[in-house]
């Protein structure tokens, strides 16, 4: 509970007593790179694989000749859109961004880079933090997009190859019954969680104490914690919105 | 000039400092020393304003910063250079990208004027042709170079320097305290050093603050240091043998 008013607390101090803006565009092009970019290839990576793994295992399931092939491709449409990119993404983000963030954060704290900071008379929180935030909620919703269409590209691949559907039945049972809003669900989700998995790991390297054991410990903890938060805000969101 | 008032701080019940108070002039190097975990780095802390005093004030040429206003503060801050004990050099950043940045973030001052006097300093704390390095492509001296750099190139009114030459051989350690001192004399600033080194001692203290269990004991300067009869620092003075040799013959 006390770290969690710490945790509003921070989230407060970003915004108060900034930067200049002109320093803050440069800072943000730069993280929008180390956090976006770089993630790219992991997030394609693990959501072609998802795509490909749920079309092959929906068609295990569905063994009724009752129901008719093209359901598959459109189970895998919505658990993809509504689940699996935004959602399952967020835990694949946490584990690379979110360390990453914890882990530099937490070495600037020990190596006193965050007091250099504060003595210049520089808002270490915001100057550090707010263009990673910023970073992560424009670069995540981009991602879970890619994801998306990565994934249903991968169930389509995956069940041409392996002969569960058809190339007409899986296009067709993608478009069938389509509804929009959960796109605009999906978004929701990842900016909601971008925000949570970046200010997280951020508040956890930010305020290491210690050594380099620390900083180890903080990264974890800014996982963990990061994964727990996408969990419960993921079930909030679909008991409001759904 | 800076002056402390009376500056107490306990941390989780036990008490760090218990009520110190002195006056650091202008252009001379003023240093705290005292035995390991005496509480100087905490006390150094207290008066830059990282840590905040339980009791007490710090003055900045007779303004109060420890209740200062945040602008008030950040005016202060903006006059204050500090180098860190590990040399706090920004990783991501070259030499000259370190030493710039206070420039960039608190000045208008146009690229040219700004490399111009990132150079200037560069080559007064004698670095040169090391611009474009990494800190982690340094040695240990250079980087707290650099960090004295960095520390002067916005006109700072204020210098604080937290152990400068802890990790350094002694040669080493005597050209960056020297190069301290010479800064100091040649900007008129007010600087405050932390050390637990005699050779430093007794090479710039101007005037020195010992500190011993959280309390003042003694001050006074590099030339009566040895002439006290405060047993806590003669302790600390005579701990090696080459001090209780000259100790013998004098
Ligand atoms: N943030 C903190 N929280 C709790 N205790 C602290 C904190 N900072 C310092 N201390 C304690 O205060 C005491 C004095 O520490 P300080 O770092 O000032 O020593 P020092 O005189 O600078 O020693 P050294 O010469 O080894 O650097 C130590 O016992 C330390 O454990
Ligand atoms: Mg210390």
């Amino acid at each position: 509970m006390k770290s969690i008013g710490k945790y509003c607390i921070f989230i407060g101090s970003l915004f108060v007593n900034r930067e200049r803006f002109s320093t803050y565009i440069k800072l943000i092009i730069n993280e929008c790179i180390a956090i976006g970019f770089n993630s790219l290839v992991l997030v394609s990576i693990v959501a072609t694989f998802i795509g490909a793994v749920s079309t092959v295992q929906t068609a295990f399931n569905l063994v009724s000749p009752l129901i008719p092939t093209y359901v598959i491709s459109q189970v895998v449409r919505d658990l993809t859109i509504l689940e699996l990119a935004p959602s399952i993404m967020a835990i694949v983000f946490a584990g690379k961004v979110g360390s990453n963030i914890a882990g530099e954060l937490g070495t600037m704290r020990i190596t006193e880079q965050i007091d250099a900071l504060e003595v210049m008379g520089i808002n270490s929180s915001s100057y550090l933090v707010l263009p990673k935030v910023i970073a992560a909620l424009i670069t995540y919703p981009m991602l879970v997009v890619i994801a998306a269409y990565l994934s249903i590209v991968g169930g389509y691949f995956a069940g041409i190859l392996t002969k569960v559907i058809t190339e007409t039945e899986y296009i067709y049972g993608i478009r069938v019954d389509f509804n929009e809003f959960t796109v605009t669900f999906a978004l929701i989700k990842s900016f909601v969680f971008a925000f949570l998995v970046s200010s997280i790991s951020s508040y956890k390297g930010f305020y290491t104490r210690g050594g380099a054991l620390e900083v180890g410990k903080a990264s974890t903890s800014a996982v963990t914690n990061s994964c727990i938060a996408i969990l419960l805000a993921d079930y909030l969101l679909a008991q409001l919105l759904l | 000039m800076i002056e402390i008032q009376d500056i107490k701080k306990t941390f989780d019940g036990k008490p760090i400092l218990k009520g110190i108070s002195g006056k650091f002039e202008k252009g001379r190097t003023n240093l705290i020393i005292g035995a390991s975990g005496t509480g100087k780095s905490v006390l150094l802390k207290c008066i830059v304003g990282l840590i905040k005093p339980d009791e007490g004030h710090v003055y900045y040429d007779g303004r109060d910063f420890t209740d200062a206003d945040r602008n008030l503060k950040i005016e202060i801050r903006r006059e204050i250079g500090m180098l860190f004990q590990g040399g706090a050099l920004f990783d991501s950043k070259n030499v000259e990208q370190n030493v710039i940045f206070p420039l960039d973030m608190l000045t208008d001052m146009s690229k040219e004027e700004k490399l111009d006097r990132v150079n200037f300093c560069l080559k007064r704390v004698g670095l040169e042709n090391v611009n474009k390095k990494m800190p982690s492509e340094i040695s240990g001296g250079m980087k707290k170079r650099v960090g004295i750099a960095r520390a002067i190139v916005n006109n700072s009114k204020y210098l604080f320097c937290d152990e400068p030459n802890s990790g350094l051989d002694p040669q080493t350690a005597i050209v960056i305290d020297n190069l301290i001192k010479e800064i100091t004399e040649e900007f008129d600033i007010t600087t405050i050093v932390v050390t637990h080194d005699m050779n430093s001692v007794m090479e710039i203290g101007d005037y020195i603050m010992f500190l011993y269990e959280g309390h003042k004991v003694w001050e006074g300067n590099d030339s009566n240091i040895t002439e006290s009869n405060v047993k806590e620092l003669n302790d600390f003075v005579f701990a090696n043998k080459l001090m209780r040799t000259i100790r013998k013959e004098v």
